[in-house]
C-alpha cells in the first residue's frame, strides 16, 4: 500500500499493454492461494473437527474420580475401632521407567530394601502398572517424590486402621489390600460400610483451576459408619483378663463373651490366641478364628441348669425335692459317676454341687422329646442369629436317635455341641426371666427388640436362685464372687473329645454367670481351653476371670449392687476420708 | 429511526458487558467453591488422622500400663470402696 501513484503517469499506466499471461498468472495464484487456504479450512473445520476438538479438550476438559472411603467402625461409645485414612503409596509404571544407578541405591536406602530386591521387583516384565510399596510413610513420600523419577509415582490410597489392634480384632475383623472385609465385621457389613466413588466432567482453565462442569455430578457416596454394640473398655478388661488367666494356667486358647442381658447386645468377645489386624504380614488362619463363635465344644456341666428347668417347668421336681444320689448309677451300660458323692441331695444342691447323677436322674424323667424339646427352645442345634461370618449352629441331634445312655450324659452336657456364644445367648433366658433377646454386633435401642419366650418367668427365677448356691458356701464356683453383688452361675468341666475318646487329662474349663442376680444386666461365659498347670475346674480356672471381668463391668455401668451389707463385708473401721455430714451428696 | 438504532446497540454494548460480568464472577465464585471443597476434603482427611491419632493415645491398654506404671494408680481394695445409697427425695433435689 506504499505505493501511490502519481496523477501524472496513472493514466499511462492504465493504458499500459500488459501480457495476458502476466495477468492470468497472477490471477491464477491468488485463486491458487485462496483455494488452499479455504481447503485447509474446510479440512480443518469439516473433516478434521472431531480429532482436533478432542486434542483441544484434552488440554482443558477433565474426568476427574471424586474419592470415597470406607466407612468407620466404633464402638457404643463412639471410640474408634477402624478407620480409613488417606496415604501415600509408591507405583511404577515400568514403560516410562528411566533410573539411574545412583538413583536406584538412593531409592533402595529410602525404602530399606536390599538393591537387588528392588531391581528385581521394578523389571519384572509383561505388567501394567504396579504398587511397589503400599503404602510408603510420609518422609518417604517426601523423598521418593523429590527425586522426580519419570515411571515412579505417589497415588494416594486409604489404607485402614485398627486403633484398638489385638484387643477388638476377632469381632471387628480385617480387610484386605484392596479394602474388601475378610473377616468378622468387617466382611458381615462389607457392602454397607464400602463407598462409591463419584464422577464429574470438568474444564480446567490455564492455571488449572476448575471453571466450569461439563454434565451433572455423580456424587461420590461415603461408605457407612457403623457403631457397635461393644464396649472397649469391657473389651479390654476381657482380653487382659483372658490373656493373664491363660498365660497363667498354661492353656491353649480360651474365649470371653460378656453380653447385656436386657437387649442382648454383646459388650464385649475376646479370644485367645489374638492377631494384630494392623499387620497385614504373616497371617496365619488359627489366631484369627473367632472361636467364641465359630469353634464348638460340649458343654459339659454348663448345661445342667436347662435339665432342672425342664423338670421344674414339667412339675416333676421342686427346687427342694430330694433325690437319692449315690456315686455311681447305671443306665444302660454306663455308669454315671459323681467325682464328690454325697448321698442325698435336693435338686438345687444338685446345680450347687454339679452332681452327674443328680442331673441324669432329673433327666431320664422326661421322655427323649421333652428333653430335646426344651434344648431346642434354648437356641442349641440352631444359629445363635448374630449375623457374624461363620457362626456355628453346634450340634444337638433329634431325640428320635437317642439311646438311653445318650440322654443320661446329655443332662451333663456330653453328646452335644455349643458354641460359647450360643451357651451364653441361651442363659439369657434365666437371666431376663425366662425371655432370650436377639443376639446384635450392632448398638441398639431396648425399645427395639422383641424377646422370645424360652421358659416361665417363675421358673427361670427359680433355675437362678439355684444358681445363685453355686457361689455361695458349699457351692463348685465360690471364686466366682463379686463382693457386693449377687452372682448366679453355673461350673463347667468337661473332658475333650480326642480321636473319638474322652481324654482323661484334657479339659474344658466353663463358667457362665450373671449379675446382679436380683435383675440381670450382665451374663459373662468363659471357656479356657486346655488349663494345663494341674488346676483344670470350672469353677477355679474359668471363675476367676468371670468374677474380675464381672466385677470391672459392673464398676464401669454403675450399677448399684445388690448384696446385702453384711456380705459385701463392708468395714465400719475405715470409713470414707471425706465422710459428708449431710445428705446433700 | 436511526436514532433509535443507536440506542439499542448502546443497550446491546451494556447488556453485552453486563453478560461478561456475570460470566466473570461466576467463574470467580465457581473457583472460590471448588477451592473450599478441596479445602473441606483436605480437613476431612486431617479430622480422620486426629481421631486415629486420638484413639491411639485413649487405646485402653495403653491408658492401662501409663496408668499403672507413670501415675501408680491402682483398683482401691474392696474395703476401701463405701457404698453411698442416696435417698430417693435428695436424689431428685441434687441436680
Amino acid at each position: 500500500m506504499s505505493y501511490k501513484p502519481r496523477h501524472a503517469r496513472s493514466n499511462q499506466l492504465l493504458d499500459l499493454k500488459l501480457a495476458p499471461w502476466r495477468m492470468a498468472t497472477v490471477g491464477g495464484l491468488l485463486i491458487g492461494g485462496l483455494v488452499l487456504v479455504a481447503g485447509r479450512a474446510f479440512y480443518l473445520q469439516g473433516l478434521n473437527t472431531d480429532y482436533l476438538q478432542g486434542k483441544g479438550d484434552a488440554i482443558s476438559n477433565r474426568n476427574l474420580t471424586l474419592p470415597t472411603h470406607r466407612g468407620q467402625v466404633s464402638d457404643r461409645y463412639g471410640q474408634l475401632l477402624a478407620i480409613s485414612t488417606p496415604v501415600e503409596s509408591l507405583w511404577a509404571r515400568p514403560s516410562e521407567l528411566k533410573l539411574t544407578v545412583e538413583q536406584r541405591a538412593h531409592l533402595a536406602r529410602v525404602l530399606g530394601m536390599p538393591e537387588s530386591e528392588l531391581t528385581k521387583k521394578l523389571t519384572r516384565k509383561g505388567r501394567g502398572e504396579f504398587g511397589v510399596r503400599r503404602p510408603v510413610t510420609p518422609e518417604q513420600a517426601l523423598d521418593i517424590a523429590a527425586m522426580g523419577v519419570p515411571g515412579l509415582y505417589l497415588r494416594r490410597e486409604f489404607r485402614r486402621y485398627y486403633p484398638a489392634g489385638e484387643v477388638a480384632a476377632h469381632v471387628v475383623g480385617f480387610t484386605n489390600v484392596d479394602d474388601v472385609g475378610q473377616e468378622g465385621v468387617e466382611r458381615a457389613y462389607q457392602s454397607w460400610l464400602v463407598g462409591r466413588e463419584g464422577e464429574r466432567q470438568i474444564v480446567r482453565d490455564r492455571r488449572g483451576n476448575i471453571i466450569r462442569d461439563l454434565a451433572p455430578i455423580k456424587t461420590a457416596q461415603m461408605g457407612g459408619n457403623l457403631a457397635l454394640s461393644l464396649d472397649l473398655k469391657i473389651q479390654y478388661l476381657a482380653h487382659r483378663e483372658l490373656a493373664a488367666a491363660i498365660k497363667l494356667h498354661k492353656a491353649k486358647g480360651g474365649s470371653v463373651v460378656v453380653l447385656d442381658a436386657k437387649t442382648g447386645e454383646i459388650l464385649a468377645l475376646a479370644n485367645q490366641p489374638i492377631f494384630n489386624p494392623n499387620n497385614r504380614r504373616n497371617y496365619k488362619p488359627t489366631p484369627m478364628r473367632n472361636r467364641a463363635v465359630i469353634d464348638t465344644f460340649e458343654p459339659g456341666s454348663t448345661i445342667k441348669p436347662f435339665v432342672a428347668a425342664a423338670v421344674l417347668e414339667r412339675g416333676l421336681f421342686h427346687p427342694d425335692s430330694v433325690l437319692d444320689t449315690p456315686q455311681t448309677w447305671r443306665v444302660g451300660n454306663k455308669l454315671v459317676r459323681d467325682e464328690h458323692p454325697h448321698p442325698r441331695m435336693s435338686v438345687t444342691e444338685i446345680i450347687q454341687k454339679s452332681s452327674n447323677v443328680g442331673a441324669a436322674k432329673m433327666a431320664m424323667s422326661l421322655t427323649p422329646q421333652q428333653h430335646w424339646e426344651v434344648l431346642h427352645r434354648a437356641g442349641f442345634g440352631q444359629l445363635p442369629g448374630s449375623g457374624f461370618p461363620g457362626e456355628t449352629a453346634g450340634r444337638l441331634r433329634d431325640s428320635k436317635t437317642w439311646r438311653p445312655v445318650e440322654q443320661a450324659t446329655m443332662a451333663y452336657g456330653y453328646g452335644l455341641s455349643v458354641s460359647l456364644l450360643q451357651l451364653t445367648r441361651a442363659y439369657m433366658a434365666f437371666a431376663n426371666d425366662g425371655e432370650v433377646m436377639p443376639l446384635s454386633f450392632l448398638k441398639r435401642e431396648p425399645q427395639e427388640v422383641v424377646g422370645e419366650r424360652v421358659f416361665s418367668a417363675s421358673v427361670a427365677r427359680e433355675v437362678r436362685a439355684m444358681m445363685e448356691t453355686v457361689t455361695q458356701e458349699g457351692g463348685t464356683g465360690t471364686r466366682t464372687r463379686v463382693p457386693g453383688y449377687r452372682i448366679a452361675g453355673k461350673t463347667g468341666t468337661a473332658h475333650k473329645l480326642v480321636n473319638g475318646s474322652y481324654a482323661s487329662d484334657r479339659y474344658l474349663s466353663s463358667f457362665i454367670g450373671m449379675a446382679p442376680a436380683s435383675n440381670p444386666r450382665l451374663i459373662i461365659g468363659v471357656v479356657i481351653d486346655e488349663p494345663s498347670d494341674g488346676v483344670y475346674y470350672g469353677g477355679s480356672v474359668a471363675g476367676p476371670v468371670f468374677a474380675q471381668v464381672m466385677a470391672a463391668s459392673l464398676r464401669q455401668l454403675a450399677l448399684p449392687p445388690d448384696a446385702p451389707e453384711t456380705a459385701t463385708q463392708m468395714t465400719q473401721s475405715t470409713p470414707p476420708v471425706m465422710a459428708p455430714a449431710g445428705k446433700g451428696v | 429511526m436511526s436514532r433509535l438504532n443507536i440506542v439499542l446497540a448502546l443497550i446491546l454494548i451494556v447488556c453485552a458487558l453486563a453478560v461478561i460480568q456475570a460470566q466473570h464472577r461466576s467463574r470467580t465464585y465457581f473457583v472460590g467453591l471448588e477451592r473450599l471443597k478441596k479445602e473441606a476434603r483436605l480437613l476431612d482427611e486431617q479430622w480422620g488422622q486426629l481421631q486415629l491419632e486420638q484413639s491411639t493415645w485413649a487405646n485402653p491398654a495403653r491408658v492401662d500400663t501409663l496408668a499403672r506404671s507413670r501415675v501408680g494408680l491402682i483398683s482401691p481394695p474392696q474395703e476401701r470402696i463405701h457404698v453411698e445409697t442416696v435417698p430417693a427425695d435428695t436424689r431428685v433435689a441434687t441436680p
